[in-house]
């Protein structure tokens, strides 16, 4: 039988997925944005999974919010790697101070 | 029975694809795989009956979100196989890292699936009458979180605002339309009656 557990190792995994994309990919700016919108994903998923645990909304309630901060993170994620690649031709992140300014 | 395989495939392919999404090669592909995870994670949520974020996470994920990443992935013009350097070396750390990690957050589980905790104070039970789910979180949107709500609007509005401005500019040499004028010019600006003389015609 499925149980929250389950939930809780899928997500787990995720998780530690997310982490692993944002560390191995340095180079690349878009992958590591991608590892994040995996990582709040597996943080939905967590909230889901209690939501109906609990029988309690609210957990499916802040995953919407989750939701609505993640949409605006790519947003403005995404508009910082073009600015930034605009002005360097690369989206590696070896060399990130030099967007201050 | 049909629950438990729906739930190991859709977790299955969830983190399948999550692996793909970060491994692959070309960007493109690891934001088509992004897809496929989000549309699995909305099958796993599905199947606990949040129908209304599953939905909304295919909408929003999926429709907006998924399809940002390619846009931006296809609009810049980068060579990604030198963003591959380096790869093997980071991903040992990633690796050992998140390996750490996870087998913390599960032990973790384990412990408290084992009994540690007493979590039954409920803010906001579910209905037991047959309200569906989304008519459940509406009222519960609309009314205790309608603060919250405003400001998770908000934060979009910055955002939009933001990309906006972070990415324009203005360049030269385009031809625009410049609406207020249009409005303004009005027919006395514009024209003029004149009296020729017969023969002559008129000078501009």
């Amino acid at each position: 039988m499925i149980g929250l557990t389950h939930y809780l190792v899928v997500a787990a995994i995720l998780f530690a997925m997310g982490v692993m994309g944002l560390i191995a990919n340095r180079k690349n700016l878009i992958i590591m944005l991608m590892a994040i919108e995996l990582i709040l994903l597996a943080v939905n998923l967590n909230l889901v999974a209690f939501s109906a645990y609990l029988h309690d909304l609210v957990g499916q309630v802040f995953a919407m919010f989750v939701l609505t901060v993640a949409a605006g993170e790519a947003a403005i994620g995404l508009a910082i790697l073009v600015i930034y690649f605009r002005g360097r031709g690369t989206i590696s992140v070896d060399d990130p101070s030099r967007m201050k300014g | 029975m049909i629950q438990a395989i729906a739930f190991y495939l859709f977790a299955a392919m969830v983190i399948l694809s999550g692996a793909l999404t970060i491994t692959s090669r070309n960007p493109v592909h690891s934001v088509l795989w992004l897809i496929l995870a989000f549309f699995n994670a909305a099958g796993l949520m599905l199947l606990v009956g949040a129908e209304f974020i599953a939905m909304l996470l295919v909408i929003v994920y999926v429709g907006a979100v998924a399809v940002l990443f390619l846009f931006v992935v296809m609009m810049l013009d980068v060579d990604f196989a030198t963003m591959r350097a380096g790869f093997a070396r980071y991903a040992v750390i990633g690796l050992a890292f998140a390996v750490a990690l996870a087998a913390e957050i599960v032990i973790a589980i384990g412990a408290w699936s084992a009994g540690g905790l007493k979590l039954d104070q409920r803010i906001a039970p579910m209905p037991v009458d047959n309200t569906s789910n989304i008519q459940a979180i509406g009222n519960l949107l609309y009314s205790r979180y309608l603060y919250v709500f405003e400001g998770a609007g908000l934060v979009l509005l910055v955002a939009m605002i933001g990309a906006i401005v972070l990415t324009h500019r203005a360049r030269g040499g385009v031809k625009g339309q410049k609406i207020s004028r249009q409005v303004a010019r009005r027919p006395q600006d514009a024209t003029r009656n004149t009296r020729p003389a017969v023969g002559q015609g008129v000078e501009l």
